[in-house]
């Protein structure tokens, strides 16, 4: 990189009297997780890239309370929701884009009726919108001829019907996209979901993430990509447990598209 | 005299309908028990829904030989109950194919199509024993099948194979009495119907004296309308109660995304005093309020699921598809969709005989949490929502499962040990892990 990037942060845009077109929620997991930190980095890198004006609210954001949710504490789950409310009421934001489609569903359907509407889009589908309107271009021939199999996460495809945004990304690297037996509407799950990512499964003979990454092997692909960081982990442990790990990579669709571009 | 056998046809039909309507009544006392949901929204919408998948059967098609082959049995038992119709009328007037005169060619045409979707029937409920008995079909042999669930299919399908043994004896005997004008048979030298395939079966007939015949015919008639008056009490017995309750249950299904769980506004109230910095805690609670008792937060019991849940539960055809998507039950763990809605209903028609017994509900002492439905059932779900697409007739377990985690995590602040230290993290800092909220964006001084 020739010059170092600079995030923009909520407070330093308020600080000039002015509000960003889009909020880049990051998520717990994008701005701790090493792995995930990757994914929100590669993203930055897209955002400033095609000139888009971004802010993240940094020390100020806080857990969307998805995993509170899904795990039944609706208590906690209210109390986050309604201090991130505040916080991005407090700052203007109309329009929202996430890297995780728990907190983009979360944003999206839990937030209105607690007072917190806002346009929210996961970056899928904002990474397509700026390549159709020419704002990014895709080169696609660092990953030209590769095979990459595309996993669902549950959050973005079954749960908000998004199948078709990374899919296109995907294919507009001229890399033959693979499918798995079970994709789309069918897609099985990563094991990470309902809070399951925060405990120890429940006795069975496999685990879910390993039942996954079989199947996503099956298609002998170069890359397994996911659109979701819990995903990334769960099929990246996969990868491991597989013994795949110099030969398979697990990368987020964000990834694939900054490394295209030698971001 | 000559008026007995309408007589006692009017009776049959009375009871049979009868204790048929009581039953109905006591399902949806049943379900009325469950709390109010708002549904009432958006009918174009739901109609439409309705239509195209509990009408036009579009998810049962998603897998298509049991689609298509149930597809068959249910054209053809919506089709055939036309002519049950004419057999009513001709019961209580004492009539032979009253519709016959009046229909011409259309009625040929009508009865021909009968007998063909009679035999596709057949076929398919032979193909349909197979599955369920012969081809070890996961869905089809798991634990909660073993039993009353089972045997429950199977009568159904020898239930149809006779009630269309029936129909195609009474057609094939018919149509020789109507050729051989017998009295009461003939209609001055007209065939009525067509049988393009009963008339394959004359031949086993054609021997018998008329009055032999006469008889035959008569008790295959009576045996036929028997039989489907008690068809149609079996249902309330019988997870086959979907025929009638999957338009209902895809007329009042979400239509928000899958990924928007309900919210909870008993605790908003709370949260929402709990963040305003002019409440006083100490207030006098608003007196309008005080003898209302607090609602359980969650779900202890079926007196706690909403109304169109426990629909759901009498709606479950037990097909297992939810069970057979299910990413906790497919590796290994105690989690089946299914059987949280069977257990659902099984404990509301439980309850359901308490209340017919007492004449109101007496505490049991069982719960459908623990009693039914254990906690490592409940906390295997990744909440993927597998069940609730793979569902052909729109139930949603989801719903019920985390209606019971909230109780869990609620009412008894049982989470599991490692689940409440990730709540208790997002609590003091704003994240599932023990990270400092102020480095969150640490990540911006690697770019």
């Amino acid at each position: 990189m020739s010059e170092a990037i600079k995030v923009p942060t909520a407070a330093e845009y308020i600080a000039q009297d002015k509000v960003p077109e889009v909020l880049f929620w990051v998520g717990c997991s994008g701005s701790f997780d090493d792995r995930s930190k990757k994914i929100t980095k590669a993203f930055v890198k897209l955002l400033h890239k095609a000139g888009v004006d971004y802010a993240v609210l940094g020390a100020e954001e806080s857990c969307t309370g998805d995993p509170a949710k899904r795990a039944g504490n609706e208590f906690l789950f209210q109390m986050q929701a309604m201090m991130n409310i505040e916080v991005l009421n407090g700052y203007g934001i109309k329009r929202i884009v996430t890297t995780c489609p728990h907190c983009f569903n979360t944003l999206k359907n839990e937030y209105p009726e607690l007072g917190g509407n806002y346009e929210v889009v996961h970056h899928t589908s904002f990474l397509k919108d700026l390549i159709a309107s020419g704002k990014l271009t895709i080169e696609g021939g660092k990953f030209k001829g590769k095979r990459i199999t595309y996993h669902d996460p549950c959050y973005l495809g079954r749960a908000n019907d998004i199948y078709e945004a990374p899919r296109e990304l995907i294919e507009k690297l001229d890399a033959a996209l693979l499918e798995m037996k079970r994709n789309k509407r069918n897609g099985l799950c990563c094991g990470a979901g309902g809070a399951q990512m925060f405990k120890e499964p429940e006795p069975g003979n496999k685990d879910i993430n390993i039942e996954r990454t079989d199947e996503a092997l099956e298609t002998q692909p170069d890359i397994i990509a996911a659109a979701c960081p819990f995903c990334n982990t769960m099929m990246s442990d996969g990868i491991k447990a597989a013994e795949k790990e110099g030969t398979v990579e697990v990368l987020d669709i964000a990834e694939l598209i900054a490394s295209a571009q030698d971001l | 005299m000559e008026y007995i056998p309408q007589i006692i046809f009017a009776i049959l039909l009375i009871a049979g309908i009868g204790y048929f309507t009581s039953n109905i009544r006591k399902m949806i006392r049943n379900i009325k028990l469950g709390r109010d949901v708002d549904r009432s929204d958006n009918k174009k919408e739901r109609f439409a829904q309705m239509a195209r998948i509990a009408l036009g059967q579009s998810k049962m098609v998603r897998r298509p030989i049991a689609g298509i082959l149930h597809i068959v049995v249910y054209v053809g038992f919506v089709i055939i109950n036309i002519e049950v119709l004419e057999i009513i009328i001709d019961g209580l007037l004492g009539t032979h194919r009253i519709f016959g005169p009046h229909l011409g060619g259309v009625y040929d045409f009508l009865i021909g199509t009968f007998e063909i979707l009679a035999l596709l029937v057949l076929i398919t409920v032979v193909v349909f024993w197979i599955r369920r008995n012969v081809m070890n079909i996961k869905r089809f042999v798991m634990g909660e099948l073993k039993g009353w669930p089972k045997n429950d299919a199977n009568y159904i399908l020898y239930f149809e194979v006779v009630l269309m043994c029936l129909f195609l004896t009474m057609n094939a005997t018919d149509f020789i009495l109507q050729t051989r004008g017998v009295e009461g048979y003939a209609h001055a030298g007209e065939i009525f119907g067509s049988f393009p395939v009963s008339q394959f079966l004359v031949p086993l007939f054609d021997g018998m004296a008329d009055g032999s015949l006469v008889i035959v015919e008569r008790a295959a008639w009576w045996l036929h309308i028997v039989g489907i008056l008690i068809f149609l009490n079996y249902l309330y017995w019988s997870k086959h109660l979907h025929i009638l309750l999957a338009f209902p249950n895809v007329y009042f299904a979400k239509l928000t995304p899958n990924g928007q769980f309900t919210n909870m506004e008993a605790v908003m109230a709370e949260v929402k005093l709990m963040m305003d910095p002019d409440a006083d805690p100490f207030a006098t609670p608003d007196p309008s309020m005080a003898n209302e008792e607090p609602a359980t937060l969650g779900a202890k019991d079926i007196f706690d699921l909403n109304k169109v849940q426990l629909l759901n539960a009498y709606t479950c055809t037990e097909c297992g598809r939810c069970t057979s998507e299910c990413p906790a039950n497919i590796t290994g763990k105690k989690l089946s969709p299914r059987k949280i809605m069977m257990d659902t209903r099984d404990r509301l028609e439980d309850v359901g005989k308490v209340i017919n017994k007492e004449g109101e509900w007496k505490d049991d002492g069982k719960s459908l949490l623990n009693d039914y439905i254990t906690t490592e059932e409940l906390w295997a779900c990744t909440s993927c929502n597998a069940c609730v697409e793979a569902c052909p007739i729109g139930i949603d377990p989801l719903s019920i499962i985390m209606e019971m985690r909230r109780y869990l995590v609620l009412e008894n602040s049982a989470a599991p040990t490692d689940l409440n230290n990730a709540l208790t993290n997002i609590e003091n800092n704003g994240a599932p892990w023990p990270y400092n909220q102020q480095d969150r964006l640490n990540w911006a001084n690697e770019l």
